[in-house]
């Protein structure tokens, strides 16, 4: 029907019929896009949990009605473009001094919520010193870390995570302990300080791991906002590019080989 | 507080000056010949103006705090000495790109490496002609008196958010150790409201302020650069300064900057007592550098004699400036040596007897 044709009485009956016929209305609603992600399209590979770890971020910022008083820093790797998704105000940290940045904003803007978003490479290579530091003086600040055992965007290469015996393109034969040392576990290590407040490991793999992982983060961010100090959540992903895998073999192939060295759950439970 | 008359180290004064501009933040890590900044500022700060004070583990970490807090649009300083420095290069072009203002403050000391803990002045290429990678520009001020060293910290606030841009205080161990009376300006109260652009949480009323530094796309990235030039070309329009110190009459100027300005000036005595008419030419800002002011001076004296702590780093923008109208010859101590006025002068009297270049067959 051309809505030219129709007087104003005929289109307001007609939209009233459309909205009393629709099953379209607020009690049905069960998915929407969350206020905090921006339409723009991401970037990311089909099949990648960088897409899932966002929106849980977004949804719990919208949850929690934060989203003008957060602040979020995005890394240097895959996520180097986390502030096109995420409707908030960010910074975006060189690589692997997410931290330092995150510690700035927050000491200057204590009552803001702040939040670091980080790849393996970017927290536990190069900015292995700021994380420690930051969890250290246990900045009141939330640190979300992607591990899925390899530099994406740079196309694959070793990460300080990567398996034992697992394939990059400069660990062409398989990750060597022998001249490459072993798979740095820094959630563990960090869990160690003092200055950590809740230290906790989560997937994105599946619904009921999704779950889990916006649990933990909206825990930390309610934390952070009672003043309990760092809040640290690794989410164990996926690179089915990088890996060399359908999306779903990427996420059985996380079941299989990376779960089983990095396991899900918490490492340091908050004390109170 | 009123005005205040005191004597004062370099470095406290520096801190000193920080605390009464209403700073709001100075992350910094420890490196001799200038921790007296961080400690100072540790033990007055907090307890005066709330402002942040917070040691690093790093100068690596430190620039990158500056860049986190001073995006939020907070007036926030670091400050380190040479080696440090060579550390933050990164942060500091990152801080440019993003044009986030900030003061930094270099206290040098004689390099290359380790070098020593004696002052000098062979960052002026660091700081001045880039340091980090790509094309930016850091407004650097020369302080040669303790007195400049807290001026310059008001001064290179104004400017930084004046034009959105970091700003270098490029002084020296001796200045940041050495005594002097200093005239410290009234308190100044801390900043409560935000800059339209800081990333400070963002509220319906306005879009997302994003500090970042990357385009994948090149013409955009070009578009970027182009407005940094523009915001320069801007700044070396309307905020170089320079002294010229009994030039009017001058034969022969000598040209140098920070702590050697002064003992030039003490040199141009013994040499005006000598019957030699010299002068002194002293950029304040190194960046930008008084090029058309110092080609003027040209006109009028048979030859210059750049002196620095170092190997002849602004001596090529004396060269630049002079454009061969003049003879410009060297004297340079480096490795924390400091030129005495009778060694300039010395070595000022062996040029006119013996030059070195070809250009100065007028001197002779």
């Amino acid at each position: 029907m051309n809505e030219k044709t129709m007087t104003v009485e005929e289109a307001q009956h007609f939209e009233q019929i459309l909205r009393e016929e629709s099953i379209c209305t607020n009690e049905n609603l069960v998915f929407e896009v969350p206020d905090t992600l921006t339409d723009n399209t991401m970037h990311y590979c089909p099949g990648c949990g960088h897409g899932v770890a966002h929106r849980i971020i977004a949804e719990v910022i919208d949850e929690l009605d934060i989203q003008k008083d957060t602040i979020g820093v995005a890394p240097v790797g895959c996520s180097v473009l986390a502030y096109n998704y995420l409707n908030i105000d960010m910074s975006g940290a060189a690589h692997g001094r997410a931290a330092a940045v995150a510690t700035g904003i927050k000491r200057v803007l204590p009552d803001k919520y702040v939040f670091s978003y980080q790849g393996d490479g970017d927290l536990a290579a190069i900015g292995t010193g700021e994380t420690i530091h930051t969890c250290n003086r246990g900045e009141n600040i939330l640190i979300i870390f992607i591990n899925n055992g390899i530099y994406g965007m740079t196309g694959g290469q070793m990460a300080p995570t990567t398996l034992v015996g697992m394939k990059s393109t400069t660990s062409p034969f398989g990750r060597d302990v022998e001249t490459m040392g072993a798979p740095l576990k820094i959630t563990e290590l960090i869990a160690q300080l003092p200055g950590t407040y809740y230290v906790t490991r989560t997937a994105v793999n599946s619904p009921n791991n999704v779950r889990k992982a916006k649990a933990a983060i909206k825990k930390s961010f309610e934390y952070q906002k009672l003043n309990k100090g760092l809040c640290f959540v690794e989410i164990v992903t996926n690179c089915p590019s990088n890996w060399k895998m359908t999306p779903l073999e990427s996420n059985k192939w996380l079941e299989e080989n990376m779960l089983p060295f990095y396991p899900l759950g918490d490492i340091k439970k908050p004390s109170n | 507080m009123k005005k205040e008359l005191r004597l004062m180290k370099g470095n406290e004064a520096l801190a000193e000056a920080a605390i009464l501009y209403g700073c709001d933040a100075y992350f910094g890590y420890p490196i001799t010949p200038q921790s007296e900044i961080l400690e100072y500022l540790s033990n007055e700060a907090a307890k005066r103006t709330g402002m942040v004070i917070l040691q690093a583990e790093s100068e690596i970490a430190s620039i990158n705090m500056v860049y986190g807090a001073a995006g939020t649009g907070k007036r926030v300083m670091t400050s380190s000495s040479s080696p440090g420095m060579s550390l933050m290069q990164e942060g500091i072009s990152y801080i440019a790109c993003g044009e986030i203002p900030c003061v930094l403050v270099n206290v040098q000391r004689g390099g290359p490496g380790l070098g020593t803990i004696q002052p000098g002045q062979a960052d002026y290429f660091q700081s001045v002609k880039g340091g980090g990678h790509g094309d930016y520009k850091l407004v650097t001020y020369a302080p040669s008196t303790v007195q400049e060293m807290v001026d310059f910290v008001f001064d290179g606030f104004d400017l930084a958010f004046k034009y959105r841009t970091p700003v270098m205080i490029l002084t020296d161990g001796a200045l940041g150790q050495m005594m002097e009376k200093v005239l410290l300006p009234e308190q100044r109260p801390r900043k409560t409201e935000y800059e339209p652009w800081g990333s400070t949480g963002k509220t319906p009323d306005r879009e997302r302020n994003i500090i970042y530094t990357l385009s994948l796309q090149p013409d955009v990235m070009e578009k970027w650069n182009e407005r940094l030039q523009k915001k320069y070309r801007s700044i070396e329009a309307n905020e170089i300064r320079f002294e010229a110190i009994d030039c009017e009459d001058a034969d022969y100027v000598l040209v140098a900057y920070g702590l050697v300005a002064r003992i030039c000036q003490k040199a141009a005595h013994i040499a005006r007592d000598h019957g030699i008419k010299v002068g002194v030419f002293r950029p304040i800002t190194l960046y930008p550098f008084p090029y058309e002011q110092l080609n003027k001076v040209a006109d009028n004296v048979k030859a210059f004699m750049t002196v620095e702590m170092n190997a002849g780093q602004m001596l090529e923008d004396v060269k630049l400036a002079v454009n061969g109208k003049k003879s410009v010859e060297f004297y340079g101590r480096m490795g924390g040596m400091i030129p005495s006025p009778e060694d300039i002068f010395a070595k000022l009297e062996e040029k006119l007897n013996h030059p070195v270049s070809k250009l100065v067959g007028e001197l002779a």
